[in-house]
């Protein structure tokens, strides 16, 4: 057995979550390796989205404490938080009329001040990061005359200026077809591996989970159920239990990870 | 074309399953009668109350076994064109409310919004001011006749172009030409102390004064909104649901939108003419018959109907309480009772867009 | 590795300019500066047409005599005490409803937006009544009147509408049946009132810069001095907002704070302008719209919008003043009434061109 724990310069511990009054998640303890593309992974209204916006510092526990870098998240300044951490949430309104390079523009705000508003370092930011999800074409173009793949590419884009060693992506997939999804996690994939970046997504495809996620956080009623490599945690009987759903574990002939297939209808999973 | 028809009553029963608090179609014709009997009791005490409280069996007998005593004058030529103005005002109001924010798909318009009020107020500034017109009487052509034109101005700024006439431009027309308008007619008012008088007196709102003319005259107009608003109930509900849903199922959008203008036309500015411009009931009364019973257009209308007149007349009896033997005018007294409700709406649940 | 592109095609002409060895840098968006430029010549211009113009007109060269201090003192008298500050007033208080307007229909998301919605306006007419009505008092207590009336209302709506936060919604809702109550106590107050009293009330509703002297400018413009440059700092953080409460905060701003900051120097800026010249209208509403339309900006754009309000109002100073001479208009009735022509005139046109 490995016995070097890895390293996570984000975790959760000991954090009971919620909204208004609804505790979603409580006493819970997870924590983000770092270098990892770690997947979130659970039926609806799991506390998967929750988790992610507790890390991401949109809601602050009752209880415990999110812990980015030693220190509690909540201590730091916001700007110091937006230099470690991107987020790319669920929905954001891309304002009325902007164009490509100026959206993506607006994610270099946490290195910039009154006085330094655009310096060398933000061009060569926004410039990279347009090419690494290959919009530098559509740079002039307004974002609401884009395709729903295309948009969701230049919200990367402007997580990528940003330039974060951490990353957390909640649904980044679920508006777009089969195409750009593949296409956005291979860049995913990219920004983990080439760049080392740590990639937190939460995803609601089981089989893009297990195929380009290093570590899986599998999810339900608000707790963790199992966490680790895919191909040691992902068995039938793990998927009954989180989605509960019958089904066979294949290995993906071109990936070598395990494939999930559904063997027919789901029984509900109480709770759920 | 029958698999047409037969989508459509399934959409519309599809926005009947919507929530509400109350949930089953049973208990939401039980809820109806029950307010029903409430709006009764509201045409009673209207009868009652007064400057003289008059007991349930004096007004019953002038209804049904009229002598000319004094107690039954009061009942049959004062309070009864009274209430049943109040009656119709307050029906027209809220079923243009409704129709106006099924129509915009927005949850704070108001049967104001397409022009109705800033055009009455215009026309009868211009008919004092100008031609001198008194009296209450006069006012109403000059105020319907305002109401619609400025309509027909909105609609035709809301649809200039290729654009159709939708929501948003629509919105925008009104809030453009209602300020020239309202800019125009203050800037008359200030000018001359005579008009701003009898304007002050009936920008107020009132129910008084009024006598079988108003009533005879106005309310042909709701009655055809009213027709108009039944006609267009379901493929209302469509229409809520998208502009492309809507045209799937066979409604035609243009149209839908043209007879909602045409029946909330008529509807407040009928009202607007017969009383004066009285906010705030067509803007409220929707939003508790939607949280009540849910978005099915059809219920909706029915519950404003019931409810709208409640409003109103409650409205017209604390104004003949609260200043006794004077009178508070009802437009002024809506708001009072109605505005503290509806901030208590949206304080408590997530108000429903639609 | 690749060769990047050397620079970024922002679909916009864009300067960036790092003066001082880079130890400053800012991106510069050029059509916004040229927009700005000329707005700003252009309500200059308007200005100095107005210092020249009046019951003793003077000619333009020796308007501009005066202004460097080579007039003689008769002339000098006309254009500086008389004149002077109330074009300064115009631009300044212009360029503040400018930037209040912009900073509401930001934080609502909404292109009707304005300190309307929080019951500023009503309120401050009530505070303004009641000083007027019940105590006779004269325009330094009835600007404070309004100011109290205001701001209590604007603390109000925001303390009923809040709930862990406010939901835009919930505030126009909260907004909307405040300001309801509170025009109806309006019109209750208006009828009560005498003739004289009540039509002078309608007149300083209408906002007027008439008769205001240097006192007034000193004021106000020292108001302003300090909240229009805070307001221009908060400029990129509302840029962030508009992305959404999430995207904001994920790139570092407090939302809530920064939306309650902003509220509060918007409703201080519409509070300045009210107390100095009554409710002036349409120019919060319009200004922004027009600066984005000119400017071709994403979101909202505070520095054209403030430029815009001031062109907009000293505009119609000069309107109010010499269109019916020798009639004063009061200044809020022009704007409504051109601010409302110009929107219409605006959604033919964009129609037109799709």
């Amino acid at each position: 057995m490995d016995n070097s724990v890895p390293h996570s310069r984000l975790h959760a511990d000991d954090v009971t979550i919620g909204y208004d009054r609804q505790v979603i998640s409580s006493n819970l303890s997870v924590a983000i390796p770092d270098g990892s593309f770690t997947v979130i992974v659970g039926a609806n209204a799991c506390g998967k989205s929750t988790l992610l916006r507790a890390l991401a510092r949109l809601i602050k526990p009752s209880a415990g404490q999110i812990v980015l870098d030693g220190k509690a998240i909540s201590d730091y300044p916001a700007r110091e938080v937006a230099r470690r951490l991107g987020l790319l949430p669920q929905s954001s309104i891309a304002p009325d009329g902007i164009t490509v390079a100026d959206l993506v523009a607006r994610g270099r705000y946490p290195h910039q001040s009154f006085l330094q508003q655009w310096s060398d370092a933000d061009e060569a930011a926004v410039i990279a990061a347009m090419e690494a999800t290959h919009i530098t074409a559509l740079s002039h173009r307004r974002v609401d005359e884009l395709s729903g793949g295309q948009r969701q590419r230049v919200w990367i884009a402007m997580v990528l200026a940003q330039e974060t060693p951490l990353l957390l992506l909640d649904e980044p997939t679920t508006y777009l077809d089969i195409t750009h999804q593949i296409e956005l996690m291979e860049l995913l994939r990219v920004l983990n591996q080439r760049d080392g970046k740590t990639v937190t997504a939460v995803l609601h495809d089981l089989n893009q989970a297990c195929r380009y996620g290093t570590h899986l956080i599998a999810m339900r009623n608000g707790a963790v159920v199992a966490e680790g490599a895919p191909r040691e945690i992902m068995t039938a009987e793990l998927v009954e239990a989180v989605f509960g759903l019958a089904c066979v574990i294949i290995e993906d002939p071109i990936a070598h990870t395990p494939l999930v297939i559904p063997r027919g209808a789901p029984t509900p999973v109480a709770g759920v | 074309m029958s698999a047409t028809i037969a989508t459509s009553q399934q959409l519309a029963r599809a926005a009947a399953r919507q929530p509400g608090l109350v949930e089953t179609n049973a208990r939401r014709w039980f809820w109806l009668a029950v307010i029903a009997l409430v709006l009764l009791a509201t045409i009673l005490a209207s009868l009652m109350v007064g400057s003289r409280d008059l007991g349930i069996g004096t007004v019953l007998e002038a209804l049904f076994a009229y002598d000319d005593s004094d107690e039954h004058v009061i009942v049959v030529a004062l309070r009864l064109p009274r209430t049943i103005l109040g009656l119709g005002v307050g029906l027209a109001l809220g079923t243009a409310g409704a129709l106006i924010q099924a129509l915009t798909r927005n949850p704070l318009a108001d049967p104001g919004l397409l022009g109705v009020n800033a055009g009455a107020y215009f026309a009868v500034v211009v008919g004092v001011g100008a031609f001198g017109l008194s009296g209450i009487g006069g006012y109403i052509w000059f105020a319907f006749a305002g109401a619609v034109v400025t309509t027909v101005l909105v609609y035709v700024v809301g649809s200039a172009g290729r654009a159709a006439a939708t929501p948003v431009r629509l919105t925008l027309a009104g809030v453009a030409i209602g300020a020239v308008l309202s800019g125009i007619s203050a800037g008359i008012t200030l000018l001359d102390p005579g008009t701003f008088d009898r304007l002050r007196h009936w920008a107020a709102g009132s129910l008084v004064g009024q006598n079988h003319e108003t009533i005879l005259v106005t309310f042909p107009f709701i009655a055809a909104g009213l027709l108009l608003a039944f006609v267009v109930a379901r493929p209302l509900n469509a229409v809520a649901l998208g502009d492309d849903l809507a045209r799937s199922v066979g409604v035609s959008v243009a149209r839908t939108r043209l007879v909602v203008i045409v029946a909330t036309t008529l509807l407040a500015g009928a009202a607007t003419a017969a009383a004066g411009p009285i906010g705030f009931v067509g803007l409220m009364v929707p939003h508790l018959a939607r949280w009540i019973a849910g978005t099915d257009q059809r219920w909706i209308f029915a519950y404003t109907a019931v409810l709208a007149p409640i409003l109103l007349l409650a409205a017209d009896i604390v104004g003949r309480l609260v200043l006794r033997p004077g009178e508070l005018q009802v437009g002024i007294v809506t708001a009072f009772i109605g505005a503290p409700v509806l901030i208590a709406l949206a304080r408590r649940r997530r108000v429903s867009g639609l | 590795m690749s060769m990047l592109p050397a620079t970024i095609n922002f679909g916009h002409r864009a300067q960036a300019l790092r003066p001082f060895g880079g130890r400053l840098s800012r991106l510069i968006g050029i059509r916004r500066m040229v927009v700005c430029a000329g707005l700003l010549v252009l309500a200059l211009g308007f200005g100095l047409l107005t210092l020249a113009s009046g019951d003793f007109p003077v000619p333009l060269g020796d308007v501009l005599r005066v202004l460097v201090g080579q007039a003689e003192p008769s002339v000098q008298m006309v254009v500086v005490e008389w004149r002077l500050p109330r074009v300064a007033l115009a631009l300044l208080l212009g360029a503040a409803l400018g930037l209040s307007g912009a900073i509401f229909q930001s934080i609502t998301r909404n292109p009707l937006g304005s300190p309307d919605i929080i019951g500023f306006e009503a309120g401050a007419y009530t505070g303004a009544l009641l000083v007027m009505v019940a105590m006779g008092g004269g325009y330094l207590m009835v600007a404070g009147g309004a100011l109290v009336g205001g701001l209590i209302t604007a603390a109000l709506v925001y303390g009923l509408a809040w709930r862990r936060g406010v939901q835009g919604f919930r505030l126009i809702i909260v907004g909307i049946g405040v300001s309801a109550m509170l025009t109806a106590l309006n019109k209750f107050m208006l009828l009560r009132a005498q003739l004289e009293v009540a039509m002078s009330a309608a007149m300083w509703d209408a906002g007027s810069l008439n008769g205001l002297g240097l006192d007034r400018l000193l004021i106000a413009a020292l108001l302003l001095l300090v909240l229009i440059p805070a307001s221009l700092l908060l400029a990129r953080p509302m840029a962030q907002l508009e992305m959404g409460d999430d995207a904001a905060s994920a790139l570092g701003i407090s939302a809530e704070r920064t939306r309650v900051l902003l509220m509060v120097l918007g409703v201080a800026l519409i509070a300045t302008v009210t107390a100095t010249a009554g409710p002036i209208g349409f120019v919060a509403l319009v200004a922004p719209q027009l600066a984005r339309r000119l400017t071709r900006a994403a979101g909202v754009a505070l520095l054209p919008s403030a430029a815009m309000g001031a062109l907009l109002l000293v505009a119609a100073d000069y309107l109010a003043q010499r269109a019916f001479a020798p009639t004063q208009l009061p200044v809020g009735v022009v704007t409504i009434s051109l601010g409302g022509m110009y929107f219409a005139w605006l959604l033919v046109a964009e129609a037109r061109r799709q």
